[in-house]
Protein backbone atom coordinates (compact mmCIF):
# COMPACT_ATOMS: atom_id res chain seq x y z
CA UNK A 1 0.00 0.00 0.00
CA UNK A 2 1.28 3.62 -1.18
CA UNK A 3 2.47 5.73 2.25
CA UNK A 4 -0.57 8.07 3.20
CA UNK A 5 -3.38 6.36 1.59
CA UNK A 6 -5.99 3.85 2.96
CA UNK A 7 -6.70 0.46 1.53
CA UNK A 8 -10.63 1.27 0.51
CA UNK A 9 -12.66 -1.99 0.19
CA UNK A 10 -16.13 -1.77 -0.25
CA UNK A 11 -18.17 -5.40 -0.42
CA UNK A 12 -21.48 -6.34 -1.21
CA UNK A 13 -22.84 -9.83 -0.52
CA UNK A 14 -22.87 -10.83 -4.63
CA UNK A 15 -19.51 -8.83 -4.86
CA UNK A 16 -16.62 -7.47 -4.18
CA UNK A 17 -17.49 -3.53 -5.79
CA UNK A 18 -14.37 -2.00 -5.13
CA UNK A 19 -11.26 -2.03 -3.90
CA UNK A 20 -8.71 0.64 -4.23
CA UNK A 21 -5.96 3.23 -2.46
CA UNK A 22 -7.28 6.22 -1.42
CA UNK A 23 -7.01 9.71 -0.07
CA UNK A 24 -9.72 9.27 1.84
CA UNK A 25 -13.09 7.92 2.77
CA UNK A 26 -16.27 9.23 4.18
CA UNK A 27 -18.41 6.79 5.54
CA UNK A 28 -22.18 6.87 7.73
CA UNK A 29 -21.80 5.97 10.92
CA UNK A 30 -24.65 5.47 12.88
CA UNK A 31 -23.70 7.73 15.13
CA UNK A 32 -22.50 10.15 12.34
CA UNK A 33 -20.49 10.04 9.39
CA UNK A 34 -17.05 9.59 9.80
CA UNK A 35 -13.99 10.12 7.43
CA UNK A 36 -11.07 7.60 7.38
CA UNK A 37 -7.60 8.36 6.51
CA UNK A 38 -4.21 6.50 7.19
CA UNK A 39 -3.50 5.44 10.59
CA UNK A 40 -7.05 5.52 11.74
CA UNK A 41 -8.27 4.31 14.96
CA UNK A 42 -9.15 0.91 14.76
CA UNK A 43 -12.97 0.71 15.12
CA UNK A 44 -16.02 -1.44 13.92
CA UNK A 45 -19.31 0.26 13.17
CA UNK A 46 -22.87 0.18 11.62
CA UNK A 47 -23.72 2.06 8.84
CA UNK A 48 -26.73 3.46 8.67
CA UNK A 49 -28.62 3.94 4.79
CA UNK A 50 -26.37 7.01 3.35
CA UNK A 51 -23.45 7.94 1.03
CA UNK A 52 -20.18 6.65 0.79
CA UNK A 53 -17.64 9.47 -0.09
CA UNK A 54 -14.03 8.47 -2.10
CA UNK A 55 -11.82 11.59 -1.75
CA UNK A 56 -8.91 12.12 -4.16
CA UNK A 57 -6.70 15.82 -4.28
CA UNK A 58 -9.07 17.18 -1.73
CA UNK A 59 -12.04 16.54 -3.85
CA UNK A 60 -15.05 13.93 -3.91
CA UNK A 61 -13.76 11.54 -6.97
CA UNK A 62 -17.16 8.96 -6.28
CA UNK A 63 -19.84 8.56 -4.33
CA UNK A 64 -21.90 5.57 -3.79
CA UNK A 65 -24.95 4.96 -2.00
CA UNK A 66 -25.56 1.99 0.51
CA UNK A 67 -27.79 0.81 2.24
CA UNK A 68 -26.70 0.33 5.42
CA UNK A 69 -24.05 -2.35 6.77
CA UNK A 70 -20.63 -2.52 8.55
CA UNK A 71 -17.53 -0.99 8.41
CA UNK A 72 -14.31 -2.03 9.78
CA UNK A 73 -11.33 0.13 10.15
CA UNK A 74 -7.68 -0.11 11.16
CA UNK A 75 -5.17 2.15 10.88
CA UNK A 76 -4.46 0.86 7.33
CA UNK A 77 -7.10 0.39 5.43
CA UNK A 78 -11.36 0.57 5.67
CA UNK A 79 -13.43 -1.87 4.86
CA UNK A 80 -17.40 -1.63 4.16
CA UNK A 81 -19.39 -4.63 4.09
CA UNK A 82 -22.75 -3.18 2.64
CA UNK A 83 -25.92 -4.71 2.00
CA UNK A 84 -26.87 -2.45 -1.07
CA UNK A 85 -24.50 -0.31 -3.16
CA UNK A 86 -24.74 1.44 -6.31
CA UNK A 87 -23.28 4.73 -7.40
CA UNK A 88 -25.14 8.17 -6.85
CA UNK A 89 -25.55 8.80 -10.56
CA UNK A 90 -27.40 5.57 -11.03
CA UNK A 91 -30.32 6.03 -8.60
CA UNK A 92 -33.61 6.29 -10.19
CA UNK A 93 -35.58 8.64 -8.65
CA UNK A 94 -38.89 7.30 -10.03
CA UNK A 95 -38.10 3.80 -9.01
CA UNK A 96 -37.17 4.64 -5.62
CA UNK A 97 -40.53 6.97 -5.06
CA UNK A 98 -42.55 4.09 -5.65
CA UNK A 99 -40.37 2.07 -3.10
CA UNK A 100 -40.68 4.66 -0.74
CA UNK A 101 -44.63 4.35 -1.24
CA UNK A 102 -44.63 0.38 -1.02
CA UNK A 103 -42.51 0.41 1.69
CA UNK A 104 -44.62 3.29 3.60
CA UNK A 105 -47.55 1.12 2.85
CA UNK A 106 -45.91 -2.07 3.99
CA UNK A 107 -45.43 -0.47 7.14
CA UNK A 108 -49.15 0.67 7.58
CA UNK A 109 -49.94 -3.13 6.73
CA UNK A 110 -47.54 -4.48 9.06
CA UNK A 111 -49.02 -6.83 11.52
CA UNK A 112 -46.07 -8.02 13.47
CA UNK A 113 -42.93 -6.96 15.02
CA UNK A 114 -41.36 -8.41 12.64
CA UNK A 115 -42.88 -7.04 9.54
CA UNK A 116 -42.85 -3.57 11.42
CA UNK A 117 -38.86 -3.79 12.01
CA UNK A 118 -38.41 -4.83 8.09
CA UNK A 119 -40.84 -2.33 6.37
CA UNK A 120 -39.07 0.33 8.66
CA UNK A 121 -35.67 -0.33 7.35
CA UNK A 122 -37.26 -0.37 3.67
CA UNK A 123 -38.32 3.31 4.47
CA UNK A 124 -35.13 4.59 5.75
CA UNK A 125 -33.50 3.00 2.64
CA UNK A 126 -35.48 4.85 0.28
CA UNK A 127 -35.83 7.95 1.91
CA UNK A 128 -31.83 7.81 2.02
CA UNK A 129 -31.82 7.30 -1.39
CA UNK A 130 -34.13 9.83 -2.18
CA UNK A 131 -32.16 12.53 -0.42
CA UNK A 132 -28.65 11.20 -2.10
CA UNK A 133 -30.29 11.49 -5.63
CA UNK A 134 -31.17 14.96 -4.87
CA UNK A 135 -27.88 15.98 -3.43
CA UNK B 1 -30.90 -64.25 -30.29
CA UNK B 2 -32.74 -60.49 -30.83
CA UNK B 3 -34.14 -60.06 -33.86
CA UNK B 4 -32.41 -57.68 -36.04
CA UNK B 5 -35.26 -55.23 -35.72
CA UNK B 6 -35.27 -55.50 -31.98
CA UNK B 7 -31.61 -54.20 -32.35
CA UNK B 8 -32.64 -51.42 -34.44
CA UNK B 9 -34.70 -50.19 -32.05
CA UNK B 10 -32.53 -50.76 -28.98
CA UNK B 11 -29.91 -49.11 -30.77
CA UNK B 12 -31.96 -46.49 -31.77
CA UNK B 13 -32.96 -45.43 -28.25
CA UNK B 14 -29.52 -45.66 -26.89
CA UNK B 15 -28.79 -43.33 -29.51
CA UNK B 16 -31.05 -40.95 -28.17
CA UNK B 17 -30.62 -41.42 -24.54
CA UNK B 18 -26.86 -40.45 -25.65
CA UNK B 19 -28.30 -37.09 -26.86
CA UNK B 20 -29.95 -36.37 -23.90
CA UNK B 21 -27.06 -36.60 -21.23
CA UNK B 22 -24.82 -35.45 -23.48
CA UNK B 23 -27.12 -31.97 -24.02
CA UNK B 24 -27.37 -32.04 -19.72
CA UNK B 25 -23.62 -32.13 -19.50
CA UNK B 26 -23.03 -29.00 -21.71
CA UNK B 27 -25.83 -27.39 -19.81
CA UNK B 28 -24.50 -28.18 -16.86
CA UNK B 29 -20.91 -27.25 -17.73
CA UNK B 30 -22.29 -23.89 -18.78
CA UNK B 31 -24.23 -23.17 -15.21
CA UNK B 32 -21.50 -24.18 -13.26
CA UNK B 33 -19.16 -21.86 -15.18
CA UNK B 34 -21.78 -19.33 -13.97
CA UNK B 35 -22.12 -20.31 -10.64
CA UNK B 36 -18.38 -20.42 -10.12
CA UNK B 37 -18.02 -17.03 -10.67
CA UNK B 38 -20.94 -15.89 -8.34
CA UNK B 39 -19.61 -18.36 -5.53
CA UNK B 40 -15.89 -16.56 -6.15
CA UNK B 41 -17.21 -13.07 -6.13
CA UNK B 42 -19.58 -13.68 -2.75
CA UNK B 43 -16.34 -14.90 -1.17
CA UNK B 44 -14.48 -11.87 -0.01
CA UNK B 45 -17.96 -10.85 1.49
CA UNK B 46 -18.17 -13.85 3.37
CA UNK B 47 -14.27 -13.54 4.18
CA UNK B 48 -14.41 -10.18 5.86
CA UNK B 49 -17.55 -10.60 7.61
CA UNK B 50 -15.72 -13.87 9.40
CA UNK B 51 -12.63 -11.77 10.15
CA UNK B 52 -15.15 -9.00 11.58
CA UNK B 53 -16.95 -11.54 13.71
CA UNK B 54 -14.23 -13.13 14.64
CA UNK B 55 -12.36 -10.17 16.19
CA UNK B 56 -15.58 -8.90 18.15
CA UNK B 57 -16.80 -12.33 19.23
CA UNK B 58 -13.42 -12.27 21.12
CA UNK B 59 -14.34 -8.80 22.73
CA UNK B 60 -17.56 -10.00 24.13
CA UNK B 61 -17.12 -13.53 24.46
CA UNK B 62 -16.06 -12.93 28.09
CA UNK B 63 -18.20 -10.57 29.05
CA UNK B 64 -21.90 -11.96 30.43
CA UNK B 65 -24.81 -10.84 28.65
CA UNK B 66 -23.58 -11.78 25.47
CA UNK B 67 -26.39 -12.61 22.59
CA UNK B 68 -27.94 -15.65 22.55
CA UNK B 69 -26.85 -16.55 19.07
CA UNK B 70 -22.97 -16.21 19.54
CA UNK B 71 -23.22 -17.67 22.93
CA UNK B 72 -26.39 -20.37 22.52
CA UNK B 73 -29.24 -20.53 25.21
CA UNK B 74 -27.09 -22.69 27.19
CA UNK B 75 -28.73 -26.26 26.20
CA UNK B 76 -27.95 -28.72 23.51
CA UNK B 77 -30.98 -30.96 23.97
CA UNK B 78 -32.98 -29.74 20.55
CA UNK B 79 -30.96 -29.99 17.28
CA UNK B 80 -31.48 -29.12 14.37
CA UNK B 81 -29.92 -29.55 10.77
CA UNK B 82 -30.40 -27.83 7.94
CA UNK B 83 -29.82 -30.06 5.25
CA UNK B 84 -29.33 -28.31 1.68
CA UNK B 85 -29.89 -30.45 -0.90
CA UNK B 86 -30.63 -29.94 -5.10
CA UNK B 87 -34.25 -29.31 -6.37
CA UNK B 88 -33.55 -31.92 -9.20
CA UNK B 89 -31.86 -35.19 -9.52
CA UNK B 90 -29.36 -36.99 -12.42
CA UNK B 91 -26.77 -35.17 -10.55
CA UNK B 92 -25.07 -38.76 -9.45
CA UNK B 93 -23.96 -39.12 -5.67
CA UNK B 94 -24.43 -35.52 -5.22
CA UNK B 95 -27.97 -35.70 -2.82
CA UNK B 96 -27.21 -38.98 -1.75
CA UNK B 97 -24.04 -38.20 -0.43
CA UNK B 98 -25.54 -35.06 1.90
CA UNK B 99 -28.34 -36.93 3.17
CA UNK B 100 -26.21 -39.86 4.37
CA UNK B 101 -23.88 -36.97 5.68
CA UNK B 102 -26.97 -35.44 7.55
CA UNK B 103 -28.53 -38.85 8.84
CA UNK B 104 -25.66 -39.93 10.00
CA UNK B 105 -25.74 -37.17 11.97
CA UNK B 106 -29.29 -37.36 12.87
CA UNK B 107 -28.51 -41.16 13.97
CA UNK B 108 -25.71 -40.13 16.38
CA UNK B 109 -27.21 -37.60 17.95
CA UNK B 110 -30.47 -39.58 18.47
CA UNK B 111 -28.53 -42.24 20.04
CA UNK B 112 -27.23 -39.31 22.51
CA UNK B 113 -30.74 -38.92 23.71
CA UNK B 114 -31.14 -35.87 22.07
CA UNK B 115 -33.87 -34.53 19.58
CA UNK B 116 -33.14 -34.47 15.98
CA UNK B 117 -35.18 -31.75 14.01
CA UNK B 118 -34.40 -31.27 10.52
CA UNK B 119 -35.15 -28.39 8.00
CA UNK B 120 -34.83 -29.29 4.12
CA UNK B 121 -34.15 -26.95 1.30
CA UNK B 122 -34.04 -28.66 -1.54
CA UNK B 123 -36.36 -31.14 -2.70
CA UNK B 124 -34.45 -34.21 -3.42
CA UNK B 125 -33.15 -33.99 0.53
CA UNK B 126 -36.43 -34.13 1.84
CA UNK B 127 -37.44 -36.85 -0.49
CA UNK B 128 -34.99 -39.43 0.60
CA UNK B 129 -35.07 -38.12 4.23
CA UNK B 130 -38.76 -38.36 4.43
CA UNK B 131 -38.74 -42.41 4.36
CA UNK B 132 -36.90 -42.27 7.32
CA UNK B 133 -37.62 -39.07 9.70
CA UNK B 134 -41.06 -38.12 7.71
CA UNK B 135 -42.32 -36.66 11.39
CA UNK B 136 -39.16 -34.76 12.72
CA UNK B 137 -38.93 -32.87 9.23
CA UNK B 138 -40.08 -29.10 10.29
CA UNK B 139 -40.16 -28.05 6.72
CA UNK B 140 -39.02 -27.71 3.34
CA UNK B 141 -37.67 -24.61 1.32
CA UNK B 142 -37.81 -25.64 -2.53
CA UNK B 143 -36.87 -23.45 -5.40
CA UNK B 144 -34.59 -21.46 -3.67
CA UNK B 145 -31.51 -21.49 -6.97
CA UNK B 146 -34.38 -20.42 -9.32
CA UNK B 147 -33.88 -18.75 -11.74
CA UNK B 148 -30.39 -18.09 -9.45
CA UNK B 149 -29.65 -18.27 -6.01
CA UNK B 150 -30.13 -14.73 -4.55
CA UNK B 151 -28.97 -12.89 -0.93
CA UNK B 152 -32.64 -12.36 -0.09
CA UNK B 153 -33.91 -15.88 -0.42
CA UNK B 154 -30.91 -16.85 2.32
CA UNK B 155 -31.75 -14.17 4.22
CA UNK B 156 -35.71 -15.06 4.30
CA UNK B 157 -34.16 -18.31 5.29
CA UNK B 158 -31.73 -17.24 7.97
CA UNK B 159 -35.03 -14.92 9.30
CA UNK B 160 -36.91 -18.40 9.48
CA UNK B 161 -34.18 -19.88 11.50
CA UNK B 162 -33.66 -16.88 13.93
CA UNK B 163 -37.42 -16.93 14.42
CA UNK B 164 -37.33 -20.63 15.58
CA UNK B 165 -34.29 -20.41 17.91
CA UNK B 166 -35.67 -17.02 20.01
CA UNK B 167 -38.97 -19.25 20.08
CA UNK B 168 -37.22 -22.19 21.51
CA UNK B 169 -37.78 -24.91 19.00
CA UNK B 170 -34.13 -26.00 18.96
CA UNK B 171 -31.20 -25.14 20.55
CA UNK B 172 -28.20 -25.99 18.13
CA UNK B 173 -28.21 -25.73 14.47
CA UNK B 174 -26.07 -27.28 11.85
CA UNK B 175 -25.87 -26.56 8.04
CA UNK B 176 -25.15 -29.71 5.80
CA UNK B 177 -24.27 -28.67 2.09
CA UNK B 178 -21.59 -29.40 -0.19
CA UNK B 179 -18.77 -27.68 -0.75
CA UNK B 180 -17.80 -27.10 -3.74
CA UNK B 181 -13.93 -27.84 -4.80
CA UNK B 182 -13.57 -28.93 -8.50
CA UNK B 183 -16.19 -30.17 -11.14
CA UNK B 184 -14.87 -33.57 -10.28
CA UNK B 185 -14.84 -33.22 -6.63
CA UNK B 186 -17.38 -32.00 -3.98
CA UNK B 187 -17.19 -32.21 -0.11
CA UNK B 188 -19.75 -32.63 2.27
CA UNK B 189 -19.70 -30.13 4.99
CA UNK B 190 -21.56 -29.67 8.82
CA UNK B 191 -21.12 -26.09 9.76
CA UNK B 192 -22.59 -25.01 12.83
CA UNK B 193 -24.25 -22.03 13.15
CA UNK B 194 -26.10 -21.47 16.14
CA UNK B 195 -24.24 -21.37 18.53
CA UNK B 196 -21.96 -19.39 16.23
CA UNK B 197 -18.50 -21.30 16.27
CA UNK B 198 -15.83 -18.77 16.65
CA UNK B 199 -13.00 -20.23 14.15
CA UNK B 200 -9.70 -19.60 15.17
CA UNK B 201 -8.64 -18.94 11.60
CA UNK B 202 -10.58 -16.25 11.93
CA UNK B 203 -9.23 -14.44 15.01
CA UNK B 204 -5.75 -15.34 13.93
CA UNK B 205 -6.18 -12.93 10.80
CA UNK B 206 -8.12 -10.17 13.20
CA UNK B 207 -4.81 -10.09 15.17
CA UNK B 208 -2.68 -10.40 12.16
CA UNK B 209 -3.85 -7.62 10.45
CA UNK B 210 -2.43 -4.85 13.41
CA UNK B 211 1.08 -6.43 13.49
CA UNK B 212 0.73 -9.62 15.89
CA UNK B 213 -0.55 -7.50 18.93
CA UNK B 214 -4.53 -8.30 19.70
CA UNK B 215 -6.69 -5.79 17.88
CA UNK B 216 -8.18 -3.29 19.87
CA UNK B 217 -11.06 -1.74 18.28
CA UNK B 218 -13.13 0.83 18.89
CA UNK B 219 -17.10 -0.14 18.50
CA UNK B 220 -19.83 2.44 17.27
CA UNK B 221 -22.44 2.47 18.66
CA UNK B 222 -21.05 -0.56 20.96
CA UNK B 223 -20.21 -4.26 21.39
CA UNK B 224 -23.87 -5.58 21.78
CA UNK B 225 -25.73 -3.67 19.37
CA UNK B 226 -23.20 -4.29 16.63
CA UNK B 227 -23.24 -8.06 17.37
CA UNK B 228 -26.97 -7.75 17.73
CA UNK B 229 -26.92 -6.80 13.92
CA UNK B 230 -24.08 -8.58 12.62
CA UNK B 231 -25.18 -12.51 13.93
CA UNK B 232 -28.36 -12.38 12.13
CA UNK B 233 -26.98 -11.21 9.03
CA UNK B 234 -23.41 -13.52 8.89
CA UNK B 235 -26.34 -15.98 9.49
CA UNK B 236 -27.73 -14.90 6.25
CA UNK B 237 -24.59 -14.83 4.40
CA UNK B 238 -23.41 -18.22 5.26
CA UNK B 239 -26.75 -19.62 4.48
CA UNK B 240 -25.68 -17.82 1.46
CA UNK B 241 -22.10 -18.78 1.06
CA UNK B 242 -23.42 -22.28 1.31
CA UNK B 243 -26.67 -22.20 -1.16
CA UNK B 244 -23.85 -20.93 -3.72
CA UNK B 245 -21.79 -23.74 -3.24
CA UNK B 246 -24.29 -26.48 -3.13
CA UNK B 247 -25.43 -25.20 -6.88
CA UNK B 248 -21.80 -24.89 -8.26
CA UNK B 249 -21.38 -28.58 -6.60
CA UNK B 250 -24.58 -29.82 -7.96
CA UNK B 251 -24.07 -28.89 -11.34
CA UNK B 252 -20.17 -30.06 -11.10
CA UNK B 253 -21.85 -33.34 -10.19
CA UNK B 254 -24.15 -33.41 -12.50
CA UNK B 255 -21.57 -32.56 -15.10
CA UNK B 256 -19.68 -35.42 -14.21
CA UNK B 257 -22.36 -37.78 -13.98
CA UNK B 258 -23.44 -36.59 -17.61
CA UNK B 259 -20.36 -36.97 -18.76
CA UNK B 260 -19.65 -40.30 -17.83
CA UNK B 261 -23.66 -41.47 -18.77
CA UNK B 262 -22.76 -39.92 -22.35
CA UNK B 263 -19.26 -42.05 -22.37
CA UNK B 264 -21.12 -45.39 -21.49
CA UNK B 265 -23.97 -44.83 -23.34
CA UNK B 266 -21.15 -44.85 -27.01
CA UNK B 267 -19.71 -48.45 -25.40
CA UNK B 268 -23.44 -49.83 -25.40
CA UNK B 269 -23.95 -48.10 -28.88
CA UNK B 270 -20.77 -49.84 -30.08
CA UNK B 271 -21.32 -53.24 -28.67
CA UNK B 272 -24.86 -53.10 -30.05
CA UNK B 273 -23.90 -52.06 -33.67
CA UNK B 274 -21.48 -55.29 -33.50
CA UNK B 275 -24.24 -58.09 -32.55
CA UNK B 276 -26.07 -56.40 -34.89
CA UNK B 277 -23.87 -56.08 -38.02
CA UNK B 278 -22.99 -60.19 -36.56
CA UNK B 279 -26.41 -61.14 -37.12
CA UNK B 280 -27.08 -59.16 -40.60
CA UNK B 281 -24.02 -61.55 -41.67
CA UNK B 282 -25.36 -64.76 -40.02
CA UNK B 283 -28.66 -64.09 -41.92
CA UNK B 284 -27.35 -63.83 -45.25
CA UNK B 285 -25.08 -66.41 -45.37
CA UNK B 286 -28.17 -68.67 -43.87
CA UNK B 287 -29.96 -67.47 -46.57
CA UNK B 288 -27.56 -68.21 -48.86
CA UNK B 289 -27.06 -71.66 -47.68
CA UNK B 290 -30.51 -72.25 -48.35
CA UNK B 291 -30.36 -71.35 -51.58
CA UNK B 292 -27.38 -73.27 -52.77
CA UNK B 293 -28.60 -76.42 -50.83
CA UNK B 294 -31.78 -75.88 -52.41
CA UNK B 295 -30.13 -75.42 -56.37
CA UNK B 296 -28.30 -78.92 -55.18
CA UNK B 297 -31.14 -80.74 -54.68
CA UNK B 298 -32.96 -80.47 -57.70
Amino acid sequence: MAEGRVGFELVSPERLLLSEDVEMVVVPGAEGDFGVLPRHTPMISIVRPGVIRVFENGAVKESIFVAGGFAEVTPERCTVLADLAMPVGEIDRAATEQQLKDAREDLADAKDDQARKVAEKAVAVAEAMLQAGQA
Amino acid sequence: MASLKDLRVRIASVKSTQKITSAMKMVAAAKLRRAQETVEAARPYAERMERMLGSLAQAAAGQDGAPKLLAGNGRADIHLLVVGTADRGLCGGFNSNIVREARRAAEKLTKDGKTVKILCVGRKGRDQLRRFYGKQIVDTIEDVAKPRVTFETSEGIALRIIQMFEAGDFDVCTLYYARFKSAMTQVVTGQQLIPFAVEDKAADQAEGTTGGAKAVYEYEPDEHEILADLLPRNLAVQMFKALLENSASEHGARMTAMDSATRNAGEMIDKLTLTYNRTRQAVITKELIEIISGAEAL
